[in-house]
């Protein structure tokens, strides 16, 4: 990406960074407050990864647009302003679509202002790269966030509820895992996953790459 | 975090530019924002009041509309504005003769996580409790959420005795929630064995609720028959 010396990337590569490369859950390991509270289901966590998907398109395009006139000195207090804006928009069009996705994310969706993702985008990818890279890049990166989302809340309500997407799935004699619903079981599939993602990732012979310097908030 | 490479030319920006860039910047932020609340306004405001309606239809089965409904000591008037002091809103349900088939209202008070907040309908005819829904809560799942899952717990809102008393102040029992297995009285909630918090938070809210509304709303039954 920025760092000196390295090939830019494709806007097909800027794209998959954050799906696969750079997975803002399974490699990046950030945003952890909003993975873990709100993947009790499927769809919790697949509104979330859209609503925070949206905040990241809307507010990685402003900041690259406006990347040469913000002067440095004030550079955090515009980008959150910009994010405080977009996530306010999204707060007004999920209680306009479903009510009732607003109340089962709950403050959550207040809490996107200071998702470390979003701000981290907006400093070290979209300040420095035009428009179409930065969303091409937010894009990855929500839909990578997204399948993330998904991922845990996906386990968590097939095992903790025995459903998926509030479909029943092993009829009425399954004995549903409460506990995956439960903040403990958050952390159990988030550290399976890990898991299973770092292991397919030491299996591949290629020698380690650096990873680039994230703020990790 | 690496070192940022915007305008990394100029040694020092004035401060008229900072200020500059901060109010167009604010003012871009506005003009978003004020435009998703006035393009939004209407549609979650009828979320709202299809939420309202469902919740209602549910626990005043055949309804078919709802009409929100302030009583305070001056008596019952429709809601409009602001509740005033000492006054307690509720919901008139009718089917669509008309008819008023059931009136509910919400109660609230601390579970075992955080408030919970339920909405009961009251039947006049019968001065009873007949139903109960869950508005909002967050008490632990699969245990707390018994108390709109389990059936046996929701039976106990068939028919919970909520008469007044003779002086029309108060209700002629409180209504309370027993521990499970010991419910002896029409107007006792037999607790859910292992969430009984919970439980009891149903039953101190509706009581609290419905000692405060049903003094002040049973003397003005006939304003809201055929209320349409």
């Amino acid at each position: 990406m920025s760092i000196p010396g390295q090939k830019p990337l494709s806007n097909l590569e800027e794209l998959l960074e954050g799906v696969w490369k750079q997975n803002p859950v399974f490699v990046m390991v950030l945003g952890m407050c909003p993975t873990l509270a709100v993947s009790v289901s499927a769809m919790n966590a697949v509104s979330m990864g859209l609503a925070t998907t949206f905040v990241l398109l809307g507010s990685t395009l402003l900041v690259s647009l406006l990347r040469n006139v913000i002067p440095k000195e004030v550079r955090i207090a515009t980008y959150i302003l910009i994010i405080a804006t977009f996530v306010t928009v999204v707060d007004y069009l999920i209680q306009a679509i479903s009510l009732a996705v607003y109340d089962a994310l709950g403050a959550f969706i207040q809490l996107i202002v200071v998702n470390c993702i979003i701000l981290g985008r907006a400093e070290a990818h979209a300040s420095k790269n035009p428009p179409l890279k930065a969303v091409l890049n937010a894009l990855g990166m929500g839909v990578g966030f997204t399948l993330g989302l998904f991922a845990l809340g996906g386990v968590r309500e097939i095992l903790g509820a025995g459903k998926l997407f509030g479909i029943s799935l092993f009829g009425p004699d399954f004995q549903p895992w409460v506990v995956m619903v439960l903040p403990p079981g958050g952390f159990f599939v988030l550290g399976a996953w890990l898991l299973l993602f770092n292991w397919l990732n030491s299996r591949k012979a290629a020698p380690v790459k650096p990873v680039e310097g994230h703020a990790h908030v | 975090m690496n070192a940022p490479s915007v305008p990394a030319s100029q040694p020092a920006t004035p401060g008229a530019a900072m200020i500059r860039t901060l109010g167009l910047v604010a003012t871009v932020c506005g003009i978003l924002i004020v435009t998703a609340y006035q393009g939004t306004l209407e549609s979650v405001a009828a979320n709202k009041k299809i939420a309202l309606e469902r919740a209602v239809f549910k626990v005043i089965p055949g309804a078919s509309s709802v009409k929100e409904f302030v009583a305070g000591t001056g008596g019952v008037r429709p809601a409009g504005g602001s509740v005033p002091e000492g006054a307690v809103k509720f919901y008139a349900a009718y089917d669509q003769a008309g008819v008023l088939k059931g009136l509910a209202a919400e109660g609230a008070a601390k579970g075992y996580a955080d408030t919970v907040r339920v909405l009961y309908a009251y039947d006049p005819e019968k001065q009873a409790i007949t139903g109960l829904g869950v508005v909002s809560m967050r008490e632990t799942p699969g245990i707390g959420d018994k108390i709109y899952t389990d059936a046996a717990f929701l039976k106990n809102f068939v028919a919970l005795d909520a008469k007044l008393g003779g002086d029309l102040k108060s209700l002629a029992n409180s209504i309370k929630v027993m521990k499970h297995g010991t419910r002896q009285n029409p107007w006792e909630i037999d607790a859910i064995a292992g969430a009984t918090v919970t439980s009891k938070a149903v039953g101190k809210g509706i009581n609290e609720s419905a000692q405060k509304l049903l003094p002040l709303l049973v003397p003005h039954l006939d304003t809201l028959q055929g209320g349409q």
